[in-house]
């Protein structure tokens, strides 16, 4: 074997060495990091339905019932109801609504389940897209026969 | 009328990528100079085309011709002129002729600069960069028509999202589509130096100012969308993980491994297949971010089956660009002859160091992207991947590459000396220790990550101007002369690094150090915040274009001395009608001052919901993302990267 094929075989276990390395590493990370920070998303029948153990973050997706909402008097704290037509939850949240937050809208919000008292929500969500709905609350809807085409999804 | 002529000339278009992309290929097999010389007219043929087409489109958006189903559907009379303008590239058809038209120019650019290139390979890229077209243009015409009519036409539009309403989201894809596209240049390139069989310093040479164009574009885009959360989302977070930001991340990690790895392949003529590899997947995770982002798929798998025909036309051509390429790839990688070897303590090394933990860091990101889908596909459980996931992740693999980034540029090509550049650079982190470790204590004791980070930002900003300051030997004799010598290319690595340097400071104060404090105030009322006074005054109602106002004032003042007053907006517009929050920031170099009006707490109007932000070195994260855009445009500037340069110019 001549010296500057040795010298590339060795480079080359180096190199393979060291992104096993990182590689390995990564892994490593990216699998407990996913755990922490996952959250699953649930409409209000799958909250009632499925066996979803305390302490579980999750996305909980639906419409704010009409006339449902209402504030505390420090007048940051929110309550209101999220429907899926079939069941109903109550949420509570302390802080900035988004902008697009109305009753009798699609609303995402997020936080951890417990089996006493409403839903203490720790962020609510608005996408950032052309959309005005969720998806996920449009499909959830749909699969509960309770969607309709409102005109502002689709005039034309 | 115009808008048939749009439609035509996209057909034209179309065809002639289908003539770009086949006989200058066979002619190239066959040494037919009759056949190859048809690529470059034909490039420049395509580019005048699709300009046509798209200007047809702007058209159509511009006088409202609601008869055209995209307009009317993303358009509103009332808009103002400059997005009406920007609404043409705002939705899927017409973001995806924006691309087709970005590689049209891209493909004529190469065309017109590339002349002095060997001819075979000259016309090898163009016509990949034409088949690629190609297939934007079936996508276009088979399955998103952006000139489809329809009648009876409505009277009015639907209107634009009015967050998508603004200066910054109207230049911000543009400026990213640049980017992504500019990687197709890359690709091709990588395609027809696979095809034939040869990589070497000249090609690097070539294909890295084209990296360099895209790259800026990037950064540029990427900053931008950033900077537009940041003001215009009300709560001044930056960067969200979201699917639509990690698809134009996931390029600029590949494209700034890139970007460094060619330079290997340029001064030491080795790594060549790993380079050609990363080109190959920079465009491929461009192409994946465009389609997933406009397909919607992200959002949930089942957006496929609401639009099946667009689906499988996305599936197909990312198998067939992705395949093809890594197919060939295998097939070819082989006849790439290696080149220089180098010590496991190298610039080397460094640079082959930078690369793995960008692309890990690359794959990370895509995983947590892809994630959701694989599982919803396997189990039907809808989730979602937090920032927890990715500021983890990606974080810790971050710390590394930082590190090392403070020790590449000092080591030498070959065998760098380990022991002397530890020698050097050890009062360099012994700094960066004591500074990381001062602030730990100054905030408190508390959020080590800060002070880990800070650091890590100081580190890099000191090593980099250390390694800067040892080149041109600063306060000797003729370091002036030296400074004047640096070649722009070096000039602009050292920018690149210290623009990192100072965003990373910025992200880590504003990430930790922010604060908020959210209230319902009258008028009169008083609150501080980074050392701000601030006075709610009052509110006006205003009526703007398309959207009706509050307008608040708030009377500020930093240690007794009065600034201009901040006015924040609470909008609601009228098409399509919808609030929206206008933040007031006032930006200083130590912090911005971010204040939000919110909604009236009382029937009398004299309450309302205020939220006051302090953010600190936020303004470092933009200053030093401009840096780095800024280092890539004089490094690009350099005249060995200048097109028609004889081959060889000596170093």
């Amino acid at each position: 074997m001549t010296t500057r094929a040795g010298k590339r075989k060795k480079k080359r276990l180096y190199l393979v060495l060291t992104s096993m390395t990182i590689l390995v590493l990564a892994v490593g990370l990216v699998m407990t990091a996913l755990e922490d920070s996952i959250s699953l998303f649930l409409d209000p029948s799958d909250l009632a339905e499925r066996d979803i153990p305390d302490g579980q973050r999750i996305r909980l997706g639906g419409l704010v019932v009409d006339g449902s909402f209402n504030k505390a008097d420090d007048g940051l704290t929110y309550h209101f109801d999220i429907t899926d037509g079939a069941e109903t939850v109550s949420v509570i949240y302390k802080g900035a609504l988004p902008d697009l937050f109305r009753e009798g809208q699609g609303v995402v919000v997020e936080g951890e389940t417990r089996n006493v008292g409403p839903f203490v929500a720790t962020e609510v969500l608005a996408k950032h897209d052309e959309n005005y709905m969720p998806k996920e609350v449009i499909e959830s809807l749909k699969e509960r026969g309770v969607y309709q085409e409102t005109n502002e999804e689709e005039n034309i | 009328m115009i808008v048939e002529v749009g439609h035509y000339a996209l057909i034209v278009a179309c065809l002639l990528s289908l003539i770009q992309g086949t006989f200058p290929l066979y002619g190239a097999v066959k040494k037919q100079g009759r056949l190859m010389s048809i690529a470059a007219p034909a490039a420049y043929g395509q580019l005048f085309f699709a300009l046509l087409s798209f200007s047809a489109l702007m058209y159509a958006f511009v006088v409202s011709d609601f008869s055209v189903v995209n307009v009317a559907r993303n358009s509103h009379t009332l808009k103002p002129m400059l997005y009406k303008i920007s609404a043409t590239w705002g939705n899927h058809e017409g973001s995806i002729l924006f691309w087709a038209l970005i590689l049209a120019l891209y493909g004529a650019m190469v065309a017109y600069f590339g002349r002095k290139l060997p001819k075979t390979l000259h016309v090898r890229v163009l016509s990949i960069q034409a088949l690629v077209g190609l297939g934007f243009y079936l996508f276009l015409l088979l399955t998103s028509n952006p000139f489809e009519r329809i009648y009876p036409f409505p009277m009015e539009g639907n209107g634009l999202n009015p967050l998508l309403q603004d200066p910054g989201l109207a230049f911000h894809p543009p400026l990213l589509y640049l980017g992504y596209v500019g990687l197709s240049v890359t690709f091709s390139f990588a395609v027809g130096a696979l095809i034939e069989g040869r990589v070497d310093a000249a090609w690097a040479r070539w294909v890295r100012p084209w990296t360099l164009l895209a790259w800026c574009f990037l950064t540029a885009g990427i900053t931008l969308g950033s900077w537009w959360a940041y003001y215009e989302l009300g709560w001044g977070g930056w960067w969200f993980w979201d699917p639509v930001e990690n698809a134009s991340f996931m390029p600029w990690l590949v494209a700034t491994a890139l970007l460094h790895s060619a330079i290997v392949v340029e001064k030491r003529d080795t790594l060549k297949a790993w380079t050609i590899l990363l080109a190959i997947i920079a465009f491929s995770f461009s192409l994946l971010g465009t389609f997933i982002v406009r397909s919607g798929v992200l959002t949930s798998v089942h957006a496929f089956a609401t639009d099946p025909e667009r689906g499988v036309f996305i599936l197909l051509f990312l198998f067939l660009v992705i395949g093809g390429s890594l197919l060939l790839f295998a097939l070819r990688a082989d006849k790439l002859q290696p080149g220089g070897l180098f010590a496991p303590i190298s610039r080397e090394s460094m640079l082959v160091i930078n690369n793995l933990l960008l692309s890990v860091a690359a794959a990370v990101v895509m995983f947590g992207t892809l994630y959701p889908l694989i599982r919803d596909a396997l189990t039907g459980d809808k989730i979602t991947v937090g920032p927890p996931f990715f500021n983890m992740a990606f974080g810790f693999l971050m710390i590394p590459l930082i590190l090392f980034m403070g020790i590449g540029p000092s080591a030498s090509w070959k065998r760098a000396d380990l022991m002397g550049i530890v020698s050097r650079l050890k009062f360099v982190f012994a700094a960066a220790l004591v500074a990381g470790i001062a602030f730990f204590y100054i905030a408190g004791g508390s959020e080590i990550m800060a002070a880990v980070w800070l650091g890590l930002g100081i580190w890099l900003l000191l090593s980099t101007l250390f390694e800067w300051a040892d080149r041109v030997k600063l306060f000797k004799p003729a370091s002036l002369k030296r400074m004047s010598r640096q070649t722009r290319a070096s000039v602009g690595m050292t920018l690149g690094h210290l623009g990192l340097a100072v965003a990373v400071i910025g992200m880590a104060s504003t990430s930790y150090w922010d604060s908020e404090h959210q209230s319902i105030m009258s008028y009169g009322d008083q609150a501080s915040i980074g050392g701000y006074d601030i006075t709610f005054k009052n509110t006006d109602g205003i009526i703007g274009p398309n959207y009706s106002a509050v307008k608040a004032t708030f009377d500020i003042s930093k240690d007794g001395v009065t600034l201009d007053p901040l006015r924040p907006e609470a909008r609601v517009y009228l098409s399509p009608p919808m609030p929206t929050t206008e933040a007031a920031i006032l930006s200083t170099i130590m912090g911005d001052l971010f204040v939000v009006i919110g909604e009236a707490n009382s029937k009398d109007y004299d309450e309302w919901a205020v939220r006051l932000y302090y953010k600190p070195l936020q303004i470092w994260l933009w200053g030093g993302a401009a840096i780095m855009v800024l280092g890539g445009f004089i490094s690009l500037s350099d005249r060995r990267f200048r097109m028609g340069l004889s081959k060889r110019v000596k170093k």
